[in-house]
């Protein structure tokens, strides 16, 4: 690798990731607030703001158009609000009127007055990271070689993220609270209203520092992508801040790697969102509490306790008829049978029942442990009953649910309001350890 | 005479023109638990939140403690309804109920070790002191309801607005919340609790507001809170008022 390749390397990468980090962070409070597809809005609707801006003051970039974006990303918000309210139109249809057609109206400015204006679609939409490390200037005389060069692109994307973060840090109370609870906000005087303007002038002047380099579909992904999956890993709003901005790193850096000469060799902005989507769709499945996962693990480790109580009382119910060494069927139950083969094998492994004669027994231990199921099954069975009315043919269904379900404690609180029960309403005897 | 604690003089909040709340006027001059009583859409909500300035108002003023609401943000409590946010919300309990020391210290200014201890003592005080660092997610209804009860005893407040704190609860907190609002009565403070339990008006309030798009009466429950004043308020809306809702909804969409 030479100089020159290691200085693009490092240079995309911190030009993307200081991008990507200032939009992730803005999307915390997008995807909070569940106004995801409002970053979609201002990126559009700031258009004609960009126009008119470049019309006045005659040039391209600058703070001008970071100012008329900021006023079109307000406009955007407060027409919409102003189409629901006052012309009677649902919320997510006037977001979609105003916003594409004030994008309309910029692309139409343009056509018009700005016919010279050089703009290459594919920049927008795509973003243009070849052009980072090729667009420098000399930052210092001091420093010598290919390092004394900074891209162009660099400093806008810092003082957005710069600017994203100080905001951040200087609401931070204000902020959560009013995404939380807009209302309590207002009451206390924190006005919820102002704040969200100030978010939304802000999130318009990021996309439109950042959309330049990145373009706009990577923009779109970083205000939802690394915050929603960010809050699929965390339960803190700070930590989800840290995630987001962390999997905003990743995804630039990851991204950048993966669509190099060496690998896919492929567009940058696009690697980098696609990285972003497999990492949410990772944390989808892994994550640690909401992971489809852990949920289906949880789930199926439920199933085989399930089944293993469902073999200990049906084989309790047998030796209390006398059938000791029965078969147990449990074809009524709807388990799998792996689930079925699964906790013969556990209640096994554990010694709590035993082969006998081609059937199962249960040893003393596993018929301690049949006995409170069959005691929560019974109490359940009593209670329905007297609290209920119901026939009594109707009682063992809803037991046989709701056995696995009632631990020790719940026994005791069921038999002291049952004033300590002997027999069931089929008249069996309800066992007590 | 100290200025009264509430006075809402004739005040009419509309949605879309169509109004809501007809011409309410209700004075509270000394600290009272009141509740507000009314049947589904009767503006029970509405109220509270034009009393707190979260609608415009059409016509009418709130004053309380003889000021506008304004400027006495920090003696004023609320409890929203328990729905109205998002429970998956990334913080714990202890987030929460600090959000409740927020209004007093103002913009910008972070809680600190001396809020933190106070957002503790309010958990402990609904009987959470335990949870604080649970996800709120992870709470049932009535931790849930325990929860934003903390937060308002958080906010220090002399005058409580709570919308519904009683709904889906457990009998456990029902009883945990009543004492608390008696409590909260006894030092002295003033409660609008809304309230759709028509059982336990008479054992909860001692001043009751019966409310149904317009003000029905309102009093000590005692003189209130009677089955001629109930037939009043739960039998259905004044026809005339109807029609001129439609009528003014009308309007506004012909015009």
């Amino acid at each position: 690798m030479t100089e020159a390749d290691a200085y693009r390397i490092v240079w995309t990468i911190v030009v993307g990731s200081l991008g990507a980090t200032a939009c992730a962070l803005l999307g915390c409070f997008l995807i909070l607030k569940r106004l995801s597809m409002l970053g979609d809005a201002i990126s559009h609707g700031v258009l004609p703001g960009i126009a008119l801006a470049v019309l006045v003051s005659g040039q391209v970039g600058g703070v001008a158009m970071i100012i008329g974006a900021m006023l079109f990303g307000v406009l955007t918000v407060v027409l919409t609000e102003w189409l629901s309210t006052a012309g009677n139109v649902s919320e997510d249809a006037s977001l979609g009127v105003v916003f594409t057609s004030l994008f309309a109206a910029g692309v139409v400015i343009i056509a018009v007055f700005l016919p010279r204006a050089h703009i290459d679609t594919d920049c927008v939409l795509y973003g243009n990271f070849t052009n980072v490390p090729l667009d420098t200037f000399t930052w210092s005389d001091s420093a010598t070689g290919i390092w004394s060069e900074i891209p162009r692109a660099a400093p806008p994307m810092l003082a957005s993220l710069a600017l994203t973060v100080g905001f951040i840090a200087l609401f931070w109370k204000e902020l959560k609270l009013a995404a939380f609870d807009a209302a309590l906000a207002s009451a206390m005087g924190f006005s919820a209203a102002l704040l969200h303007y100030l978010f939304v002038a802000l999130v318009a002047a990021c996309s439109v520092t950042t959309f330049e380099a990145m373009g706009s579909i990577l923009v779109l992904a970083m205000l939802v992508v690394p915050p929603a999956t960010a809050h699929l890993l965390t339960d803190r709003l700070w930590a989800m801040l840290v995630w987001a901005a962390g999997l905003a790193v990743s995804s630039a850096t990851f991204g950048y790697a993966l669509a190099s000469q060496w690998v896919f060799n492929t567009n940058v902005a696009g690697m980098i969102a696609t990285v972003a989507g497999t990492q949410f769709a990772l944390a989808v499945v892994l994550a640690p509490r909401h992971g489809i996962l852990v949920r289906f693990l949880r789930q199926w480790r439920l199933a085989l306790r399930i089944a293993g109580e469902e073999i200990l009382g049906s084989l309790y119910r047998h030796e209390e008829a006398g059938r000791v060494g029965a078969a147990v069927s449990l074809h009524e139950h709807r388990l799998s049978p792996w689930i079925v083969a699964l906790a013969f094998a556990r209640l096994r492994r554990r010694g709590w029942i035993e082969r006998l004669n081609g059937g199962w027994r249960l040893t003393a231990a596993g018929k301690h442990e049949a006995l409170s199921v069959v005691r929560s099954h019974r109490l359940w069975e009593t209670f329905l009953g007297k609290e209920f009315e119901l026939p009594i043919d109707h009682l063992h269904a809803p037991a046989a649910r709701m056995e696995h379900f009632i631990g020790p404690q719940m026994q005791e609180e069921l038999a002291a309001q049952l004033q300590e029960p002997h027999l069931d309403p089929h008249g069996k005897q309800i066992p007590s350890p | 005479m100290p200025p009264p604690i509430l006075d809402v003089h004739d005040v009419t909040v509309a949605y879309h023109r169509k109004p809501v709340l007809w011409d309410v006027d209700l004075t509270v001059t000394k600290p009272s638990l009141v509740g507000i009583v009314g049947p589904n859409g009767a503006g029970k909500s509405t109220l509270i939140k034009a009393i707190l300035g979260l609608v415009p108002l059409v016509s009418g003023s709130v004053h309380v403690f003889g000021q506008p609401v304004s400027q006495e943000r920090r003696r004023i409590g609320y409890v929203p309804q328990r729905e109205s946010v998002d429970w998956d919300f990334p913080v714990n309990v202890l987030d929460v109920v600090l959000m409740g020391t927020y209004g007093r210290l103002g913009w910008f200014r972070r809680p600190g070790a001396r809020e933190k201890a106070w957002a503790h003592e309010c958990l402990a005080e609904v009987g959470m002191a335990d949870l604080a660092r649970q996800q709120i997610g992870q709470l049932s209804g009535g931790q849930q309801q325990r929860t934003f009860l903390a937060r308002a005893l958080a906010q220090q407040a002399d005058l409580y607005f709570m919308d519904e704190p009683f709904a889906g609860v457990d009998a456990a907190t029902e009883r945990a919340i009543a004492t608390l609002l008696r409590q909260l009565r006894r030092d002295g403070k003033t409660l609008f609790v809304v309230h759709h339990d028509l059982r336990t008006v008479p054992s909860y309030f001692d001043h009751v507001i019966l409310l149904n798009v317009r003000l029905v009466a309102s009093g000590p429950t005692p003189l209130v809170f009677t089955e001629d004043n109930l037939r009043k308020t739960y039998g259905g809306r004044l026809a005339i008022l109807e029609t001129m809702g439609q009528a003014l909804s009308q309007e506004e969409r012909t015009a």
